[in-house]
This record gives C-alpha cells, sequence and structure tokens, in this order.
C-alpha cells in the first residue's frame, strides 16, 4: 500500500469523525442513556458481590468500574450498531458507487469505521467514565503495561466489531433485508461479549467457551485487561487470541464480500 | 379506538403476507428478552438469594415487571417513531387528519411479532406465580391481576410522555431509551439494591416501583417497604393514573409546540 493510499484512507477515517461528531444532543443522549444502564447493571452486580464476597473475582470498586467502562465502549465496538449504512447501500442499490471507487471496498468501509469509532470512544465514551468516576469513583488501572496493554486490545475490539459488522451487513447481498440478521448478531453480542453479564460470572465451562469465541474480545478480554483480572502472560494470551480473531473476520470478509460483489446486478438506472 | 384497530388491523395484515419472516422475527423477539432471564439464572447460579429475594421471588417480580412491559410495548411502544414523523417533516400528515395524531403514529407501526416479549414475560410470569411460594387468597389474585393492568399503564405513560422530548430536541430520542428500556430493565429485580438516588430518580419520579415492585411485596407477603407506609402496595391505580394524565398533558402541550421541518 502505497502513501497515497494510506493518505486516502485516513482521509475517510477522518471525514467519518467529523461527521459522527455533528450529532451533539444525540451524543448527549446517549451519555446519559449509557450512563443509567451503566449505574443499574453496577448496582445488579455489587448485590451479587455483596451476597457473595468474591464472586467473579472483583471487588465492589471493581465490578462497577466494570459496568461503566463496558457501557463506555459499547458504541464505540458498535454493538447495536453503526448506523448501517453499508447495508442501506447494499438495499438501496448506492453500494455500486463504492464498488467502482479506485479504493478498497473494505479498507474504505474498516476506515469510515475507525472514524466513527473514534469519536464514539473521545466523544462518548471518555464522558462515560468521567461521569462514573464522579458518582462512584472507579478502580484505576492496575499498571502501566496494563494501560498500555489496555489501549492495544482497545484497539483490536473495534477491528473485532468492525469485523461482525462487516459480515452481517453483506449478508444484505443474499438477504436483502437485514434486520433479521442484525437483531441475531445484536443479541448474540450482547450475550456473549460480557456486556450483559460478565463472562466471569457465568458458570465455569459456559464462561471458558465463551472467551473462545470472537465476542469476548469485544468488551470482556479489555476490561480484564484493564481492571487487571488477567495479568502476565495470560493477558498476552488473550490480546493474542483477539489480534487472531481480528485476522481471521477480516480474511472471511475479504472472502465474502468477493463472491457478494460477484453478485451485483445494475439494473440500470 | 375504532381508528386504531383499522390502522393497527391494516399492519397486522401486511405482517401476515411474510409467515415466515413474521414467525422468525416473533420468536427473535421471545429470545431476547429471555436472555434477561437467563442473566438472571446465572447469577442466581453465584448467590442463593438477591438483596433476601429467592429465585422464584425474583421470577414473580421480573414475570410481571415484563409482562406489563411487553403490553405497554405492543400497544404504544411504536410512539417511538414519533421521532422519525418530525424528523422527516409526515407528522403534517398526521395532523391534518381527522384523528388524534398519538393514536395514528401508535398504532400506523403496530406490530403484533412484539407478542414475542409478552409471552416471554408471560411465561416466566407463570413460573413465578407458581415457584414462589405464594399463599393465594382472593387479595392476592385481585392484586396480582390488577397489577398487570396498572403496570402495563404506567409503562404506556412514561413511553409517551418519553417520546416527547423529540418536540423539542429532536435528535436526542436515545435519552427516552433510559426510561422505557432502562426502567423495564430496573424492574427486573428488587428495588432494594439500587441505590437511594437512582431509586429516586427511576423508582419514585419515573414510577418504575410501582408497577411490579410494591404490587409483588403484597402478593409475596415480604416486609422491604424501603421506608414507605404500608398502603403502599395499594397506590399502584393512583399512580397509574396520575401517570396517564401526566403523558397525556405533555402530549398536548409537545403537540401544540410542534413546529414542522418545512421540508
Amino acid at each position: 500500500m502505497g502513501i497515497q493510499s494510506v493518505r486516502l484512507y485516513a482521509e475517510v477515517a477522518k471525514r467519518s469523525f467529523r461527521r459522527w461528531s455533528t450529532y451533539r444532543a444525540a451524543t448527549i443522549a446517549g451519555i446519559f442513556t449509557n450512563s443509567i444502564f451503566g449505574f443499574i447493571r453496577a448496582s445488579v452486580l455489587v448485590a451479587v458481590v455483596q451476597a457473595r464476597p468474591g464472586a467473579g473475582g472483583l471487588s465492589v470498586r471493581g465490578f462497577v468500574t466494570f459496568s461503566v467502562l463496558t457501557q463506555a465502549m459499547m458504541a464505540y465496538v458498535g454493538i447495536f450498531g453503526d448506523g448501517d449504512e453499508i447495508s442501506e447501500r447494499v438495499k438501496t442499490g448506492d453500494i455500486v458507487c463504492d464498488l467502482y471507487r479506485p479504493a478498497d471496498f473494505q479498507l474504505w468501509w474498516l476506515s469510515a469505521d475507525v472514524g466513527r469509532g473514534a469519536f464514539q470512544l473521545l466523544g462518548r465514551g471518555v464522558p462515560i467514565l468521567v461521569v462514573g468516576a464522579l458518582v462512584y469513583g472507579l478502580q484505576a488501572p492496575a499498571s502501566i503495561g496494563a494501560i498500555v496493554l489496555f489501549a492495544v486490545s482497545l484497539s483490536l475490539a473495534l477491528l473485532i466489531g468492525f469485523g461482525v459488522r462487516f459480515l452481517m451487513h453483506l449478508s444484505a447481498f443474499w438477504l436483502f433485508d437485514t434486520r433479521g440478521t442484525k437483531q441475531l448478531v445484536d443479541t448474540v453480542t450482547m450475550f456473549a461479549s460480557g456486556a450483559l453479564v460478565p463472562l466471569s460470572l457465568f458458570p465455569t465451562a459456559l464462561g471458558d467457551a465463551m472467551r473462545l469465541l470472537p465476542f469476548a474480545g469485544m468488551v470482556q478480554t479489555p476490561a480484564d485487561v484493564f481492571l487487571g483480572s488477567v495479568t502476565g502472560a495470560e493477558a498476552v494470551a488473550q490480546v493474542a487470541l483477539q489480534l487472531a480473531w481480528a485476522a481471521v473476520l477480516f480474511g472471511l470478509g475479504r472472502l465474502v464480500m468477493t463472491s457478494a460483489t460477484r453478485r451485483v446486478v445494475i439494473q440500470g438506472g | 379506538m375504532r381508528v386504531y384497530r383499522i390502522l393497527a388491523g391494516a399492519r397486522v395484515r401486511s405482517d401476515m403476507q411474510y409467515r415466515t419472516s413474521f414467525a422468525l422475527f416473533t420468536l427473535s423477539q421471545f429470545t431476547i428478552t429471555g436472555l434477561d432471564f437467563v442473566a438472571i439464572l446465572i447469577v442466581f447460579g453465584k448467590v442463593p438469594a438477591l438483596a433476601g429475594w429467592s429465585l422464584g421471588e425474583v421470577a414473580f417480580l421480573y414475570g410481571l415487571g415484563n409482562f406489563a412491559f411487553g403490553m405497554a410495548d405492543l400497544w404504544v411502544g411504536s410512539i417511538e417513531k414519533v421521532e422519525q414523523h418530525i424528523r422527516v417533516g409526515t407528522f403534517d400528515r398526521l395532523l391534518l387528519r381527522p384523528a388524534s395524531p398519538l393514536v395514528q403514529v401508535v398504532a400506523d407501526q403496530f406490530s403484533l411479532r412484539r407478542l414475542g416479549k409478552v409471552a416471554e414475560g408471560a411465561l416466566v410470569f407463570a413460573i413465578g406465580c407458581a415457584t414462589a411460594g405464594i399463599e393465594w387468597d382472593a387479595g392476592r389474585v385481585l392484586m396480582t391481576g390488577l397489577s398487570v393492568a396498572t403496570g402495563a399503564a404506567i409503562f404506556g405513560a412514561i413511553w409517551v410522555f418519553t417520546s416527547c422530548v423529540s418536540f423539542w430536541w429532536v435528535e436526542a430520542r436515545e435519552a427516552q431509551n433510559a426510561f422505557t428500556y432502562g426502567g423495564g430493565y430496573l424492574a427486573q429485580y428488587p428495588i432494594g439494591i439500587y441505590g437511594s438516588w437512582l431509586r429516586r430518580l427511576l423508582a419514585y419520579l419515573v414510577p418504575i416501583a410501582f408497577v411490579n415492585y410494591f404490587p409483588a411485596i403484597y402478593v409475596l407477603d415480604r416486609n422491604d417497604r424501603l421506608g414507605m407506609p404500608a398502603w403502599i402496595p395499594f397506590a399502584s391505580p393512583v399512580v397509574a393514573a396520575v401517570a396517564t394524565l401526566a403523558a397525556a398533558v405533555m402530549w398536548r402541550v409537545a403537540v401544540r409546540h410542534y413546529r414542522s421541518t418545512g421540508s
């Protein structure tokens, strides 16, 4: 990839960031709603840990932090969607314009999603953390090493999120109406990522199985790294698993994209 | 009411044109809502009781709350779509027709697949009624039945009231979710686990606690009134009436405030 195309994709990401940043009232509403959900979820988890100290391996403050942090990451990784632009464009046929652009279709949309994610992280995620910290007080990361690894893990979470959503959108080439797939993907993600209940509270065998799936890499893994629930070699191994899933999903997306674009029939216009 | 029936009926007939899609959607609504109960089961895999409530008691509380929520969602949940009408400008059209714009909005997007949610709530409600160790008598049966109706009315009122935010601040629709879906979520657990300000905001001011918590402590013969007087379980019908009135007044003010996008 030459310097020209790097500049192109950076520009796509930048424009996408700017576009998302124009919806100010929507962002404020989102911060409010995510915060409320974070507080409700924190209350439930605190009740659990008070009934049984040591459950899930976190303190009261740890569980509060987990709830607020996962709410702060939700819009960023795109749980509950990303505006559904790709599948909408498949439905309307506008996707043709994207296909004859002299740029890679998948990288184009990945760049746009990086811009979207960056805004959701800074404009929505950070304020949610600040609100959580002011209201409840949050647990800080364990060490500098944990912060660095968290940053890596968080970046990979977006790549996995994009990988899953890209495949979901591509299903529009076959199904046209993606509401069903979207609902299915949202549900599985919500449950298997640890966003609904932390995977550490699942029955051991089920929780361990969930950790092998890509969804854990969208929420649970970054949160674990942040809170120091996993450290050292184990933490690096989990982040490596995230990297592997990000790569697999990217490859899978490419494969499906190739066969999807073969299906495109331009009906004139 | 007649307008509602005609519009909703048309919607149902159009849904029935795609039977497979309808069945799948309904089933997935059932499953998605059911995951919240799976979450409760997971929690109870770790603890024998939550804030002193057993699994059966929480199932009763959850079932009552979700059943009422599902009913409200089925009948008036489409009110969220008023934001789209305002944004696109089609709300003008609703105002011109000789029928209540409120009825038009909620009936136009009527969707029978929401029965999936109602069914999930009803199922857990039945499980809760059977396993919570309730000593049924006439009073408790009456209270339980009445609570479904008052609970649905309270949730419906919250839906209509909060949808009005779109008339002033069209982009901020998501804030409504904190009260509707957030309220539904809050109602799944005993109110006692929430901190005092969260309880005051979402359980008393937004009167979620009157949907299922206070009726449930009467039916389950529990004593955790959280410092409230002894008559509090019987206050739900009054709260439902006040909430409905407040929603009606709010809606009227909002519609009067409406200014078309002009495009």
